[in-house]
Order: C-alpha cells, then sequence, then structure tokens
C-alpha cells in the first residue's frame, strides 16, 4: 500500500479534492461570525508542529533514566513530575509512567478513537490512529510489534494500555546498554516516540 | 474496533510530518479554537454518530470536520443556511467569546482536570475481582465492547472522574470513581492467547460488577 505521499491515510483512499475548499469555507465563515480568529489558529498550528512532540517526551525519559529521585516522583505522581520539565496541557491531564524491564514490556493504543499524551509525544501519527492498529494491538500485540520490527521473547511479558479514560501513559523504555557516560542531552537523543508508544524498544 | 480482525496491516510512514495538509492544520486549530470546543465527550461521540462504513471509508480529520460542523450546526452556533451558503447572516447570534491569538499558549499548557470530588466511597478495592457489565447504551460510552462480559483485577484506583456516558449528551458531569483493571490475554480472547500477556483499560463503576 502506497503511504508514502502527501493526503494518504490508514486506508489507502485520498480524500475528496473539495475538503480543502470546505475546511476554508468553514473557517471564513466562524471568521466573519467573529467566532475565530486567524491568528489564533496560526498560534494553535504552531503550538502543534513546533512546541510539543517526542523530544518533550525523550527528554523526561531521559531524565528518569539518569536521575534515581525524578524516576521516584514520575512514579509517584506523572503529572506534577512531566510538570517540572515545563510540559503540562490538554490530553496530558493525568499521566502515568509505565516502565519496560527484561521481563516486561508496555504497549499503548486507543482503541475507542486517538487518544495520546499531546505534552509529550504530540500528535499522534496516523497509524497510531489508524484502524489497523486500533483493532489489533489489543489481540496481537505481539504481531503488531513485529511488523514494527520488535520480536519479543515469549519470556518477555506484553502489558497492553488501554487510553479508554482521561489517563494517559507514557512508556519509558529500558536505558540501553553501554550509556553510562552519556549525559541527559545525549540520552534523550535514543529515544524514540515510537519507544514511548512501546511499538520499538530501545 | 478493539480485537477485530481484517482491517489491515499497521502502515507506519517514515518521516511522518504532523500535518499532510493545510486543511489538516486548518481543521485540528478549528476544532480547538471553536464555540464547541468545551466538551470533549460530545466531540467524540459526535464522530462516533458518522455511520460505520462512511467512518472506515473516510480520513481522520475528514471525520473532525464532519463532526465539526455537525456541532457547530447542533449548538445553534451556525445555522444551517449559514453553513450552506457559506456567509454570515447578521441576525444570527455571535454571543460567544472567541480564542483570542495571545490566549492560547497559556490555553494549550493549562492543564485541566477531569478528576472530581464525588460523594460516597469507591464500591471496588483495588486486587478485587470485577466483570465489565454487558451493556449495550445506544449513546456513548467508554466501555469497549471487547471487554463486555470479562473478568478482570482492579489495578488501581484513579479518583472520581467526570462520566462520559452522561457528560457526551450535555446531562452533566456526574464523575464515577474510574479504575484501571486489567485483564489477562486468555480471558479476553481464549487459549490462543499469550499465557501472561495482559490488557488494562480505565473502566468506571458504573461499567463493572463484583464477579
Amino acid at each position: 500500500m502506497a503511504h508514502d505521499h502527501p493526503g494518504d491515510h490508514d486506508h489507502g483512499q485520498a480524500p475528496p479534492a473539495d475538503i480543502a475548499l470546505r475546511v476554508k469555507a468553514l473557517e471564513s465563515l466562524l471568521v466573519e461570525k467573529g467566532l475565530v480568529d486567524p491568528a489564533a489558529l496560526d498560534a494553535i498550528v504552531d503550538h502543534f508542529e513546533h512546541r510539543v512532540g517526542p523530544r518533550n517526551g525523550a527528554r523526561v525519559v531521559a531524565r528518569a533514566w539518569s536521575d534515581a529521585t525524578y524516576l521516584e516522583r514520575l512514579r509517584g505522581d506523572a503529572t506534577v513530575a512531566i510538570a517540572e520539565l515545563g510540559y503540562s496541557g490538554g490530553q496530558g491531564e493525568h499521566m502515568v509512567a509505565v516502565e519496560n524491564t527484561p521481563t516486561l514490556h508496555n504497549l499503548v493504543v486507543c482503541t475507542l478513537c486517538s487518544c495520546y499524551p499531546w505534552p509529550v509525544l504530540g500528535l499522534p501519527p496516523v497509524w497510531y490512529k489508524s484502524a489497523p492498529y486500533r483493532s489489533r494491538a489489543v489481540i496481537d500485540p505481539r504481531g503488531v510489534l513485529a511488523e514494527f520490527g520488535t520480536e519479543l521473547p515469549a519470556d518477555v511479558e506484553v502489558r497492553v494500555w488501554d487510553s479508554t479514560a482521561e489517563i494517559r501513559y507514557l512508556v519509558i523504555p529500558e536505558r540501553p546498554a553501554g550509556t553510562d557516560a552519556l549525559d541527559e542531552a545525549a540520552l534523550a537523543a535514543l529515544v524514540t516516540r515510537d519507544g514511548m508508544i512501546g511499538t520499538a524498544r530501545l | 474496533m478493539g480485537g477485530m480482525h481484517g482491517l489491515g496491516p499497521v502502515a507506519p510512514e517514515p518521516d511522518e510530518p504532523v500535518f499532510h495538509a493545510d486543511w489538516e492544520r486548518r481543521t485540528h486549530a478549528l476544532v480547538i479554537a471553536s464555540p464547541t470546543r468545551g466538551n470533549i465527550d460530545a466531540g467524540r461521540h459526535q464522530r462516533e454518530l458518522i455511520p460505520g462504513p462512511e467512518y472506515l471509508r473516510i480520513t481522520y480529520y475528514e471525520r473532525w470536520f464532519a463532526a465539526l460542523r455537525e456541532m457547530l450546526l447542533k449548538g445553534g452556533v451556525v445555522t444551517p443556511a449559514e453553513m450552506a451558503s457559506g456567509r454570515a447572516d447578521p441576525a444570527a447570534p455571535k454571543a460567544t467569546p472567541r480564542l483570542a491569538p495571545e490566549a492560547v499558549a497559556p490555553a494549550l499548557a493549562r492543564t485541566g482536570s477531569y478528576l472530581r470530588e464525588a460523594a460516597g466511597k469507591p464500591a471496588f478495592k483495588v486486587g478485587e475481582r470485577v466483570r465489565a457489565r454487558n451493556l449495550h447504551p445506544v449513546g456513548h460510552t467508554r466501555l469497549p465492547r471487547y471487554v463486555r462480559g470479562h473478568v478482570g483485577l482492579v489495578e488501581s484506583h484513579r479518583g472520581s472522574h467526570v462520566f462520559p456516558d452522561t457528560h457526551a449528551h450535555g446531562a452533566g458531569e456526574d464523575p464515577r470513581p474510574l479504575y484501571t483493571v486489567r485483564f489477562t490475554a486468555r480471558e479476553l480472547w481464549g487459549p490462543d492467547a499469550a499465557p501472561r500477556d495482559s490488557v488494562s483499560l480505565d473502566l468506571w463503576e458504573p461499567y463493572l460488577e463484583r464477579a
């Protein structure tokens, strides 16, 4: 399935060409009615393209790896511990950190819609919001992981977290071996978005 | 759709952009800035009202756009005539204060809460066995079909949270105790599932009964 050109999505069907015009028409109407300000829309877009994203979550993970007292605070109240690093807001109101270990792997999904921890990971990728991921992550997490190139040994337990309420889960991957000498910034550079969703191991 | 087969492979896109088109940017921003923004559950419910075949055929942001239009009409924010013509009716009300550009950053960084004070004690304790009730409400619910009738263990009590089944319909927040409940993969999917794997869900007390 082609999924490498703009406008494509989870089932290979391009949206109707007039959607761009229809969105523009609705924006114009709401602006004309004084209900939205185009500059506010620009600011919202800027926030999601530039202010939030997986680099935020990576800083949380790197701090948890390098500071045992921070890890304790993250375990105690992840929302507060994450806010210490300046990340807060909608879709991050009730954060819970779940930690991978050599014998436990965590995977996060929202089978009902597309719930995702925006302040630490930004907006979810298309595949996370797609019917294939939403349907299969709960029944075949090992198959989904294998498609992402992550083969889990049978003795590693898989725990799937279906975000059905306003709790948002952040996976804390295992710290890779041989990284003792790295500082927090270098550690953060090792942390991937998929590692924090749980579809990859670092 | 949790647990359904046949919906195809997961298709990650390398170096995926945040948005794939400008209309997606504007749709996302409109949903956040529009006067309908106050009730997340109503928005989710509106997207669920898209008929199944249509829901699967259209893209994610087409769903958002379709639901936004419906919410604006339902809420009386935009009249059908305005929606059809694209022109504002000078006689139509515009009472809602709009989100100002300088208010965007504070609004997006503000951590609200779905936690509420609730009367009474939670009915279930951590470690207790509970069954997800076999409920099939016509309206909005956050009880996935794939756990209904199945038995799990209460892992945590998360306090009382806004109850989506009422909130989505404008029937109040009606906060109810929220629990994280863990179901073994074998309980949900049968004997072929991996023996130690599990799925945890956040479920409100009315979804559960003692098992």
